[in-house]
């Protein structure tokens, strides 16, 4: 009876206790000594791995195989270090950086647009879908003789072989994240009545964001290694990128030399991954598919 | 079968539900396509997918008329082409007879799901409804406002989707239908995944919202107390083909709730109603 009599709360009251309860405590709260402990769990296994690796190699080097050229770490990281203090290797960087940018900045542009008018054209996917798919298996060294042919021994062929191994990544990335937008949110995207170029503008291209990313980072390996084999195989004169110092190296049968290009060439496709990893997580998270804890 | 057709075949008007009596014993006929004011009016709506051999016939010669202002909850079996008939309602599909319009003002429909974008935070998803229509950037911000306010989100704008909770997403799924400015409010079983208690509340919310507002709702629904709960009046389709096979107004005197004695007996003799139709396919 007394429960019939007293007034019932209000219905946003209610709610509005409902939601306080639902959502629990703000995880969102800055800790530095946590954030200094996840970034060192995260760096130990990379330091050990490096590690492991100097540890092996030190072991193959007193084995004494191929010691007439095989040095070990002892030898290979202070050439290293000594490389870094000379203006060549830094100006080898630059260039090689140089059309790293130029090359992959042209594939993400080229590979971009026939990515969405692929992805708008029916058409068009029903005539270069396939070929698009078929390019991405393409080994990039083929192309070579045909951009030598074209472009002669240039930066030019360098550029044209990278293109054509990133750009279909990218492009294919691009597709597979149209195709992958969500049905209902195109159907919620329709009642509102976003169309043509704003419901690209506003739906399609931010839901297609984490396919494209992946895209453009597989497009970037893909650009990466077709740099190297053209750098190894088009020498232009007054231009020592970083494939230049690695063939002196081999003529010069400078094992260290070799060593030290080689770990900075890692190190670069390392750093730029990173970027790319770093981008997609920062995706990820804002959309909550990143499930707390399993992830550095 | 041939209950249902005659009754489809006589068309008179739907006995005004005396207050006071319980409306469940004298079920109303279907509505017919008649004159007088109307939000959503369909004559003869047939809707048929595929061709030849395998087409289906999802929805048979349906009518129905919504009165502005009037919430009218559609109820029936899985395949009865309850989605199908939104559908087409709101503009997303076209019927392959009969006519749909909707004088009622601009229509707008939401899903079972929020789908809401989640690269957006609440309150950018809200304003791209807004956006779309064109409303002005500084006008934008403060309607986003009033309009999470309205369905008791006002501090919550900044969060995305991902960090609110099934009932909240739903709210501001209807905050972003608000946005769009629509007379006619099309809901395609919106509280279907939600908790009961959560349910329960936005069932009041919705109530309050519509009478604020003076929206018109059609409103789909799998459960039949819930669209007693919350109609003026309860349509019952038919499943494969679809057809409207019974209306039964709800006399609304006070308020209501999900578990009043009114609302059970209604419901009992709409679930009656459905099995009734349904068992025609168990054999």
């Amino acid at each position: 009876m007394a429960t019939e009599t007293r007034p019932a709360a209000k219905e946003s009251e209610a709610i509005a206790g409902l939601d306080r309860l639902e959502l629990g405590p703000d995880p969102r709260r800055r800790d530095p000594g946590r954030m200094a402990r996840s970034a060192w769990s995260a760096a130990w296994p990379k330091l050990l791995a490096v590690a492991l690796i100097l540890v092996a190699w030190q072991v193959v080097h007193l084995t004494g195989w191929k010691s007439y050229v095989l040095k070990g770490p002892g030898t290979v990281l202070p050439d290293l270090w000594g490389q870094l203090h000379h203006a060549l290797l830094w100006q080898a960087i630059g260039i090689t950086l140089r059309r790293a940018v130029l090359g992959y900045g042209l594939a993400l542009v080229i590979g971009s647009v026939i990515g969405i008018l692929v992805a708008r054209i029916p058409l068009l996917r029903a005539a270069v879908g396939s070929i698009i798919t078929g390019l991405q298996t393409m080994p990039s060294i083929v192309w070579f003789p045909i951009g030598i042919v074209l472009f002669g021994l240039s930066t030019l062929t360098i550029l044209f072989v990278m293109v054509l191994g990133a750009a279909p990544s990218i492009a294919n990335g691009l597709i597979t994240g149209v195709d992958y937008t969500p049905p209902l949110l195109l159907r919620a995207g329709q009642t509102m009545g976003l169309r043509g170029v704003t419901l690209y503008r506003y739906l399609i291209l931010p839901a297609s964001l984490p396919a494209y990313v992946a895209g453009m980072k597989q497009g970037w390996a893909f650009a990466w290694r077709s740099l190297m084999a053209g750098e190894l195989l088009v020498l232009i004169l007054g231009q020592p990128s970083l494939g230049v110092l690695l063939n002196n190296d081999q003529n010069l049968q400078d094992f260290a030399g070799l060593g030290s290009i080689v770990i900075v060439i890692l190190v670069i496709g390392i750093l730029v991954d990173t970027l790319f990893t770093k981008a997609d997580l920062a995706i990820r998270r804002r959309r909550g598919l990143l499930v707390p804890g399993t992830m550095p | 079968m041939s209950v249902t057709q005659r009754r489809r075949t006589s068309p008179e008007p739907a006995p005004a539900a005396s207050a006071g009596e319980p409306a469940a014993e004298s079920p109303g006929t279907p509505a017919s396509p008649g004159p007088g004011p109307a939000a959503v009016r369909l004559s003869e709506v047939s809707k048929v997918y595929g061709r030849g051999p395998s087409a289906l016939l999802a929805l048979d010669r349906v009518s129905l008329t919504v009165a502005p202002g009037e919430f009218v909850c559609l109820i029936g079996a899985s395949g009865c082409g309850k989605s199908t008939l939104l559908s087409l309602v709101a503009g997303l599909d076209q019927p392959t007879a009969g006519s749909i319009s909707t004088e009622g003002g601009p229509v707008t429909l939401m899903f079972q799901e929020p789908a809401l974008f989640p690269w957006l935070t609440a309150a950018r998803n809200v304003e791209l409804a807004l956006r779309a229509r064109g409303v002005p950037k500084a006008q934008r911000r403060r309607r986003c406002a009033e309009l999470l306010d309205l369905v008791d989100l006002g501090g919550f704008g900044g969060k995305r989707p991902h960090e609110l909770s099934g009932g909240m997403r739903q709210r501001v799924a209807l905050a972003r239908a608000l946005a769009q400015d629509a007379d006619v409010l099309l809901m395609d079983e919106p509280f279907g995944a939600l908790d009961a208690m959560t349910r329960d509340l936005l069932h009041e919310e919705l109530e309050r919202i519509w009478a604020q507002q003076a929206l018109t709702i059609l409103f789909v629904t799998h459960n039949v107390r819930e669209a007693v709960r919350l109609g003026d009046r309860v349509v019952v389709l038919s499943s494969r083909p679809g057809r409207v096979i019974e209306e039964y107004p709800v006399p609304r005197q006070g308020p209501r709730r999900i578990d009043s004695p009114e609302v059970a007996r209604l419901a009992a003799t709409i679930t009656d109603r459905l099995r009734e139709e349904m068992s025609r396919h168990g054999h």
